[in-house]
């Protein structure tokens, strides 16, 4: 066979991989790769308005699929643009391989034109990095690349890939096996520490499994359904495993930690026994360390041994994949009464309820609320922005499907739902996506409004707008004696947002506002019969709080309830 | 705090160091010595770190060093016995004939030995373990150290 250029060998490679989609924005040294796919319509790249679209559509994409995301970026500014996106994806365990361009091999440390040390930076960030110096190397890389994303814990893996290997010619073969000596993710569960926990089930009289991302990561929904309902355990989950164990079943707790249900973290506090599953004892989600489930054992599932023993010391561990881990556990396990429990459950949903004043005034809640009743028995795909906003998505949303939810949840990034809905409405032409978003928020990645017109993507953005950087006002608010520094967004006489109606129109988007909570269900039935992306922009009560709420380092049964 | 010897089993790449080394600065470790070689097999490369730290972050910090994809094993040597090596060369200030002569004496009665001598000063070469090292450098002291260097601790497992 002859030889071809880096960036054939490039395009071939991602073709191997079975990518259809890449995410991008060009620049001077990815121009060979941009040629290269000029007349190639076996993938389709998506021209965002800025890098960090790119990033995070290749992580919504990815999110909404289960496939490894793709985004491209140039050298230099192009690359740097790419690093929040690629830390949001790090933290959350999402597949995507960032590919950068890179100045010419001979310059590089040199303080070239758009040259940054893009493997330098995102050392920290990434699962993986790769600079790729030789042509010859290419395919190899894109491989283990792609590999190393989607396998064990994901997670983003860049490639830095000098321009003039781009050019460089060799020989194109892509491998079939890759063989790291240092990377062999342990799939199987440990059958005697399996045996443990089935033990420990048996001896337990207040157990509750507490479900994580990993759920979703592993494709594990359906056997930790099957587990919980064997067993007859409640399930709470955390914000990356919404969607991992449907909330319209009663065994479901909601969701945990700083806002989550009361009574969910009702019951991990009084649980003898926590089967943690794909999850890490995040600090959003344990509180306060010393008081966290405190008499319970805890048995940790987890294909990660460094989550293991991280924050709380577990009892037994088990590394493996969950789904795996889980249908192991379901051949051994028995069905148990757990009546009291179960009764002492019951009466907390029933003391300590998820609600919110619902009176004739427009709140966030509602609106919520109603997006699900307007789109029952449709795919609906919610992304977030971050916020206010997220958590009551989050709170008053009812997730019975994984892949449903697409929200930052270990970073916590604003500007990240909307871009990653662009992803998740590539992945998912059929579902009805919606980003809920925040006034702040969404003015930090809005220019990705033209890329949803252009590709005709039908985004529905439903702003809840309060006037206000609203989480942190929350904070002030509780905190800090309503000392509102820098929170304010909408100040009488100098409004500091946009009118999001007349923006969606110059966009060549539908806008609409709305300001009564009657017409809330018109609204968003006729955004959703829209061909194109519509702004929704609703005018929220402004000082509605998320409750309940774990104030930061306390113990999360101590929770501030709004209507209690 | 207190100290770990740890070694580090990496596949032969450029980069791999930082990633190591990443590991243990981002958590404000100090490393007190480093030592990269190749091994028996010319793919595979040992780093022997020496670090100050806290035990219970350091079974963190070893579990992120396995996760790394280039690196190939972790251990943690101060778990068990070991043997561990270090070659220092101490130049020390030997200006009269007399001083000399009493420096040449405390080094025949160890195993270092003199592989400098310049008109002023003396270069001693000590090659073994911690406490030969130190108990060198303090014999030596007196005398006005001009320079030491330091090759970092290599160690391995006794069996
Ligand atoms: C990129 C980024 N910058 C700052 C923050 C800190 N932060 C968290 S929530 C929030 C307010 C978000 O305001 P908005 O989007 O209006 O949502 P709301 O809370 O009002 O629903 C801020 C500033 C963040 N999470 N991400
Ligand atoms: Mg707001």
């Amino acid at each position: 066979m002859g030889k071809i250029s880096g960036a054939e060998i490039f395009v071939k490679s991602l073709k191997a991989e079975g990518v259809e989609h890449i995410f991008g924005y060009p620049g001077g040294v990815i121009i060979p790769i941009g040629d290269q796919m000029y007349d190639d319509d076996e993938i389709t790249f998506h021209l965002t308005r800025h890098e960090q679209g790119a990033v995070h559509a290749a992580d919504g994409y990815a999110r909404a699929t289960g496939k490894v995301g793709v985004c491209l970026a140039t050298s230099g500014p192009g690359a740097t643009n790419l690093v929040t996106g690629i830390a949001t994806a790090h933290m959350d365990s999402i597949p995507i391989v960032a590919i950068t361009g890179q100045v010419k091999s001979s310059l590089i440390g040199n303080d070239a034109f758009q040259e940054a040390d893009m493997s330098g930076i995102t050392r920290p960030i990434t699962k993986h990095n790769y600079l790729v110096k030789d042509v010859k190397d290419l395919a190899k890389t894109i491989k283990e690349a792609f590999h190393i994303a989607r396998t064990g814990r994901p997670g983003p893996v860049l490639i830095d890939l000098p321009v003039d290997v781009q050019m460089d010619k060799a020989e194109f073969k892509y491998p079939k096996t890759v063989n790291l000596k240092g990377y062999k993710p342990t799939y199987k569960g440990h059958s005697g520490q399996i045996k443990k926990i089935i033990k420990a089930i048996k001896k337990s009289k207040r157990p509750v499994i507490y479900a994580g991302g990993g759920i979703i990561m592993s494709e594990a929904a359906k056997e930790l359904t099957s587990f919980a309902r064997k067993t007859n355990i409640p399930v709470t989950t955390t914000l990356m495993g919404l969607g991992g164990f449907p909330e319209d079943d009663s065994l479901s707790l909601g969701m945990l930690g700083m806002h989550g249900t009361a009574y969910a973290n009702h019951a991990v506090q009084s649980a003898d026994l926590i089967i943690a599953i794909g999850s890490r004892f995040d600090d959003r989600v344990t509180g306060r360390l010393d008081t966290f489930a405190k008499d319970a054992i805890i048995a940790h599932i987890d294909i990660d041994p460094s989550s293991v023993s991280k924050n709380v010391q577990v009892d037994v561990p088990v590394i493996g994949d969950a789904k795996n881990v889980l249908k192991e556990m379901n051949k051994l396990v028995e069905k148990k009464g757990f009546e009291a429990w179960h009764k002492q459950i019951k009466k907390w949903k029933k003391e300590v309820p998820l609600i919110y004043k619902d009176d004739n005034k427009l709140r966030p809640q509602y609106i919520v609320e109603q997006i699900q009743k307007t789109t029952k028995n449709e795919d609906v795909i919610i992304a977030t922005e971050v916020g206010q906003n997220q958590m009551w998505a989050a709170q008053h949303y009812t997730y019975t499907k994984p892949r449903t939810w697409i929200s930052s949840g270990g970073l916590g990034t604003m500007g990240y739902g909307f871009p990653a809905a662009i992803g998740a409405q590539v992945g998912k032409p059929g579902a009805i996506v919606f980003d809920i978003a925040g006034d702040g928020s969404i003015q930090m990645n809005i220019q990705e409004l033209a890329t949803a017109v252009t590709e005709k993507l039908p985004i529905k953005i439903v702003i809840l707008n309060n006037g206000y950087l609203g989480m942190v006002r929350q904070w002030q608010e509780l905190f800090y004696d309503k000392r509102y520094a820098w929170t304010v967004l909408d100040r009488k006489g100098a409004t500091m947002c946009p009118d999001f109606v007349k923006l969606a129109e110059s966009y060549g988007a539908k806008g609409l506002r709305i300001t009564k909570k009657e017409d809330v269900a018109k609204a968003i039935k006729t955004a959703v019969k829209t061909k194109g992306p519509v702004i929704m922009d609703f005018v929220v009560e402004k000082e509605e709080n998320v409750f309940p709420m774990v104030p930061a380092g306390e113990s999360i049964n101590n929770m501030l309830h709004g209507l209690a | 705090m207190s100290k770990f010897v740890i070694a580090v089993l990496v596949e032969n790449k450029f980069g791999v160091l930082a990633r190591v080394s990443g590991l243990f600065s981002a958590r404000g470790f100090n490393i007190d010595s480093l030592a990269v070689g190749e091994t028996e097999d010319p793919e595979v490369s040992r780093i022997t770190v020496v670090v100050d730290a806290d035990e219970k972050i350091l079974e963190q910090v070893k579990k992120q060093l396995n996760k790394l994809i280039d690196v190939i094993k972790v251990e943690d040597l101060t778990a068990g016995e070991y043997v561990d090596r270090e070659l220092i060369l101490i130049k020390v200030k030997a200006e009269s004939l007399k001083t000399r002569e009493k420096i040449v004496k405390i080094v025949d009665s160890t195993k270092a030995e003199i592989v400098n001598s310049g008109k002023k000063t003396l270069t001693i070469e000590e090659a073994r373990d911690e406490h030969a090292v130190r108990a060198l450098i303090e014999l030596l002291r007196p005398y006005g150290i001009v320079e030491i260097v330091r090759t970092g601790k290599i160690a391995i497992k006794a069996d």
